[in-house]
């Protein structure tokens, strides 16, 4: 038994002794390093790039962009970004040349005697402005518009005795990775090595290929190295930071190091989008939801990169795990002069989630009642149907995610109890909860597109090699893929190990993205098994001259007839020397029935939702404003824990960056510039800023996941940021609608 | 073309004196336990010419006892503040302002010279040094001065230390059993965090009357501060309701705080009210009927 126990991490050794090789670790000879010279406006023109005549040029190599031998543009979605600024600059920090030499230190100096003369152009910084401002991008400014219509929207403020309204801001937040981005490339002959730190392998090639004018994906290898993280910053930056490698090494013909400091990672990579959302609530004298319109804008930044499917993902969650019939969503992706922003763990729900919760409060509020009854009255049952007409058949938890929360963290009894001290205590504590999901897997008709592959190989001395270019970026892949081999085939999972992600090597299994690891290469990865072991099983039929359905494979061991025939590794090793099946591949094919427009937004969004409810208490210090996050319960729904520790690690690291995101974490960004950028003010939690966790895993199976399994990866950034905000409303007695909610907020609102 | 950096490590502090009076003119740089100068030199906001690390130098690392003061070298760091008994019994102050100060790596390496000498308005011990009067004995090849702690500074990120002299002595009169001491440092986050605000105060308080008190405040003006008006004005007084409403008026006028991208001047303001009315509560309460 392989499946829900806490087998020792693949890569937990390696890590704790210091031998896990990053990118920073390795070196080739005659490497070179890489720095870039960025902009220091945020629009303008470039008029001329002077270089000191009396630095010695010879002694370095530049690239500029008339050094692309194929297309300056980063393929993504849109074909907007450029690798290299050529004539137009749109936003600050933003790459026009790169230099590489023999140190660092000499391409940093190199940089400081080059001097980027520009003209420059009006500015839009502020999400505010984003449609009155200078024109950007197409007609309207707008890198996607999305419109979600659901019943009759008129017809369900008609029948309301209440309406409600309120608008609400989150901040930029950067993901603070521990490990800043990084890449070596390798040239060769007609083809190029990409090492890096990154979540996605084949978007750099992807990416590389027109840059560099290759035609055969086998010219662009991408190796990914030991990850520290990427919470979605990984996913797209690397295209374009290995591009610039790639650049360098092409025009220099030696390899090319760039890894980035903490301030030029903070400056320079995408952050979660700014947001101001609009919620209009139509609601009955019981509870009832009658109608939701919510208006959500988001602030892409100069270019489009991931904004519209982090737009389409924070729509759909907009309306949350509630029933209602009339539903109106539209949502805005704006150009703006700011550093792109990009993807970040949640991928837009934490935005639309926080005002939403936020907004069911303000429900409780109108109608006296707790906003636990608001949330028990209208969370979604099986039958319920989502904003996007999406009808819930199977696991679906929201009840008992909201009861486990409750009983757990002793709510009902804490908010009354601190309702009570309000008036008199200086330490004031509050009490508040939030009620979420988050989809796994690619929105819509997504994974077909993709059609991930994943594959086995069994080695010569019987180990089974797990193939997937999933990446592990800290997150626990290769020890959850080797579980559910292990468990497929009934062997232990020390015979199982990952083959490392080495695209000229592993299938395209996707992106590592979207909650979609665990539940749909998992499932790849799974099923992959089974055919092996189907195989394997026929095989040793006819080796024995007898019927399949004889033989069964228990325990390690193929036993036929309930006698021990040989065990699984002698027979795997026997496969492997002569001929038999030693492999097995499994590609992703779309669940029948499974229906979605990505026109009018209505089908089904997800294969399966994730649940989840988190209570938070916090004190709140009068005299300082100080906020504390004592206690934090968080009973989250993943439909099987494969590896149970790993999954409560999921929850409270996500559940701290959303504690983060709701009081500290703040990007200060001022005419497009960012001003803290180190890590000593560009905050985030620190272990003692942690609150005490109690985590409930809660298990409602999911038929089309691996062993039951949903994504887990994301669902946990959603709800801690509205369940802080609302225990912060409780201590203090005043609203707060925008986070990071600092104590210099607090303060205001309190003296006013 | 990329610069060289002159680098010593003295075995003596006789050397180190000597290469400091040889490279007076360079842009030269004491290296004690670096907790500053290497972020400082990593992010280019600094790119000495010439380095002199002091952290090897016995002479520098002493504690002494005496009757009415403690004697501390400059290398001593925050984890011997925080550990050693004879700075925890004299000057408890000590040992609670650097417990405060970011987490337990930089307190073994970061030293109450390297905390002087930064000379930023949010150095956490340098409140403490402000309300102990504690002296600092300066040094150069030439010989020995001694300067008044509360007179080091000179302006935002300035002191009166000549480019040939080093932090030698750190003299600090020890605290009296009848003296009760405070400490609160309002950081961005529970650790690794700069102060936003940071109080320290002693006071003396017998048959309800406030016989002495002190006031050092971090982060609420360009250097460490003495707020000496609100100590003229609670000194001999009744400490009494209305007093301490008063001592929370009054130290506005000690303070200059900015808003800068750790917090802003309105709630330092405010802030640093309250922590000094609160510690005057708290006091008094203590000191009820006696
Ligand atoms: C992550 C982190 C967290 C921090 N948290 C805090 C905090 O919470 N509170 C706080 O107050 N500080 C904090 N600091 C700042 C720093 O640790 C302290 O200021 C520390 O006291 C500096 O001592 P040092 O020995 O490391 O100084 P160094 O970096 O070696 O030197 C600092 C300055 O002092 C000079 N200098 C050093 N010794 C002498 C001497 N004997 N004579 C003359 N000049 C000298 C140096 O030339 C330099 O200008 C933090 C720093 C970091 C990196």
């Amino acid at each position: 038994m392989s499946i829900g126990v806490n087998v020792p991490r693949k890569d937990g050794q390696s890590k704790v002794n210091g031998q896990a090789a990053y990118v920073d670790d390795l070196s080739f000879d005659g490497m070179l390093y890489g720095v870039t010279l960025r902009s220091q406006i945020p629009h303008g023109k470039i008029r001329a790039i002077q270089f000191d005549p009396k630095f010695d040029w010879s002694s370095v190599v530049v690239v500029d962009h008339s050094d692309i031998p194929g297309q300056n543009i980063v393929t993504l979605i849109q074909r907007d970004q450029p690798f290299l600024a050529a004539q137009l600059i749109r936003h600050v920090n933003e790459p026009i040349l790169l230099i590489a030499a023999t140190s660092r230190k000499k391409a940093m100096e190199a940089r400081t005697r080059i001097e980027i003369i520009v003209d420059e152009l009006p500015s839009v910084t502020n999400l505010e402005k984003a449609a009155t401002g200078v024109r950007l991008y197409g007609e309207d400014n707008l890198f996607k518009e999305i419109h979600i219509e659901k019943g009759d929207l008129p017809r369900g403020f008609a029948e309301a005795d209440y309406i409600v309204e309120r608008t609400y801001k989150t901040g930029l937040q950067e993901q603070m990775y521990i490990e800043p981005q990084g890449v070596i490339a390798v040239p060769g002959k007609d083809r190029i090595s990409i090492y890096g730190s990154l979540q996605c392998p084949h978007y750099v090639v992807k990416a590389l290929l027109p840059l560099l004018s290759f035609s055969h994906p086998d010219q662009v290898q991408v190796i990914q190295m030991v990850t520290g993280g990427g919470f979605g910053g990984k996913e797209e930056y690397p295209n374009l930071l290995a591009g610039h490698a790639a650049l360098l090494a092409m025009k220099s013909e030696c390899p090319v190091k760039m890894v980035y400091d903490r301030a030029e990672d903070i400056l320079a990579t995408t952050k979660r989008h700014p947001s101001i959302i609009r919620h209009k609530t139509g609601l009955k004298s019981d509870g009832t939801l009658t109608a939701l319109a919510i208006e959500i804008d988001f602030d892409g930044g100069a270019y489009a990169t991931l904004s519209e499917v982090v737009l389409s993902r924070g729509c759909i969650h907009a309306a949350g795990p509630y029933r209602c019939e009339n539903i109106d969503i539209v949502g805005r992706a704006w150009a703006t002069n700011n550093p792109p922003n990009g993807a970040f763990r949640g991928f837009g729900a934490p935005q639309t989630c926080f005002a939403l919760e936020r907004q069911i409060d303000l429900v409780a509020k109108t109608l006296g009642i707790d906003p636990l009854e608001v949330r028990r009255r209208n969370a979604m049952e099986p039958g319920d149907s989502t904003a996007t007409g999406q009808v819930l058949t199977e696991s679906v938890a929201t009840h008992k995610c909201l009861e486990q929360a409750v009983k757990a963290s002793d709510y009902i009894r804490k908010r009354s109890e601190y309702s009570k001290l309000l008036p008199k205590a200086r330490i004031r504590r509050g009490i508040g909860l939030s009620l979420f999901f988050h989809g796994s897997g690619f929105t819509g008709d997504g994974e077909n597109r993709i059609r991930g592959r994943a594959g086995l190989q069994v080695t010569p001395d019987g180990f089974i090699e797990i193939l997937t270019s999933s990446t592990d970026i800290g997150q626990g892949t290769e020890t959850i893929f080797a579980q559910m081999v292990a468990e497929e085939l009934g062997i232990p999972v020390d015979l199982c190990r990952n083959a490392g992600v080495d695209t000229n090597r592993v299938p395209d299994s996707g992106p590592t993205v979207a909650s979609r690891t665990c539940m749909i290469v998992g499932d790849l990865v799974r099923s992959a098994a089974a055919q092996l072991r189907e195989d394997l099983i026929k095989w040793l039929a006819e080796l024995e001259n007898c019927n399949a359905e004889q033989i069964t494979l228990v325990g390690g061991c193929f036993l036929l007839s309930g006698q021990r025939v040989a065990s699984f590794q002698d027979l795997a090793k026997r496969a492997c020397s002569e001929g038999g099946p030693a492999s097995a591949s499994k590609t992703y094919v779309q669940p029948e029935g499974l229906e979605w427009d990505e026109k009018t937004y209505q089908g089904q969004a997800y294969p399966v939702f994730s649940w989840g409810c988190d209570v938070a208490e916090v004190e709140i210090d009068l005299d300082t404003y100080e906020i504390s996050v004592t206690r934090f319960t968080a009973a989250q729904d993943v439909g099987k824990a494969i590896h149970p520790v790993m999954v409560m690690g999921q929850i409270e690291g996500g559940s701290l960056q959303a504690i983060g995101y709701a009081t500290m974490e703040e990007v200060l960004q001022k005419n497009g510039w960012i001003e803290n950028h180190r890590m000593t003010n560009c905050l985030i939690p620190t272990a003692l800023d942690a609150p005490a966790f109690e985590t409930h895993i809660i298990e409602e199976p999911f038929s089309g996941g691996p062993f039951g399994a949903k994504g887990v990866g994301e669902l946990p950034t959603d709800g801690g940021a509205p369940a802080v905000a609302a225990a912060i409303d409780h201590a203090t007695g005043q609203r707060f609608d925008e986070i990071p909610v600092t104590p210099e907020k607090i303060e205001l609102a309190l003296n006013p | 073309m990329t610069t060289e950096v002159e680098f010593c490590a003295p075995k003596n502090l006789a050397e180190a004196l000597e290469f400091l009076a040889l490279n007076r003119d360079k842009k030269t740089w004491i290296l004690a336990g670096g907790t500053d100068i290497m972020p400082a030199i990593n992010s280019r906001q600094i790119s000495p010419l010439a380095v002199l690390d002091i952290w090897g130098l016995r002479e520098l690392r002493i504690l002494e006892q005496h009757q009415r003061h403690l004697t501390l070298g400059p290398l001593t760091t925050f984890s011997e503040m925080m550990q050693d008994p004879r700075i925890g019994q004299t000057v408890p102050l000590l040992r609670e302002a650097a417990q405060s100060v970011g987490a337990v790596q930089i307190q073994n390496r970061g030293t109450l010279g390297g905390n002087i000498a930064n000379a930023s308005p949010a150095g956490d011990v340098l409140p403490v040094l402000a309300v102990h009067n504690a002296v600092l004995e300066l040094r150069s090849a030439k010989g020995s001065r001694n300067v008044e702690f509360n007179a080091f500074y000179s302006g935002y990120k300035q002191s009166v230390l000549k480019p040939d002299e080093l932090i030698y002595r750190i003299h600090v009169p020890i605290q009296w059993p009848q003296q009760i001491p405070y400490w609160r440092k309002l950081g961005t986050r529970q650790a690794q965090a700069i102060s936003k605000v940071a109080i320290a105060a002693i006071a003396e308080v017998r048959g309800g009357i406030l016989q002495d008190i002190r006031i050092g405040l971090g982060a609420v003006a360009p250097t460490v501060v003495r707020a000496k008006k609100t100590e003229d004005t609670l000194r001999g007084r009744r400490l009494d309701n209305r007093l301490i409403q008063a001592a929370g008026e009054i130290i506005q006028s000690d303070i200059c705080p900015i808003d800068d991208i750790r917090s802003t001047a309105r709630f330092r303001r405010r802030t640093t009210t309250n922590i000094l009315r609160r510690f005057l509560s708290d006091l008094k309460l203590a000191h009820r009927g006696m």
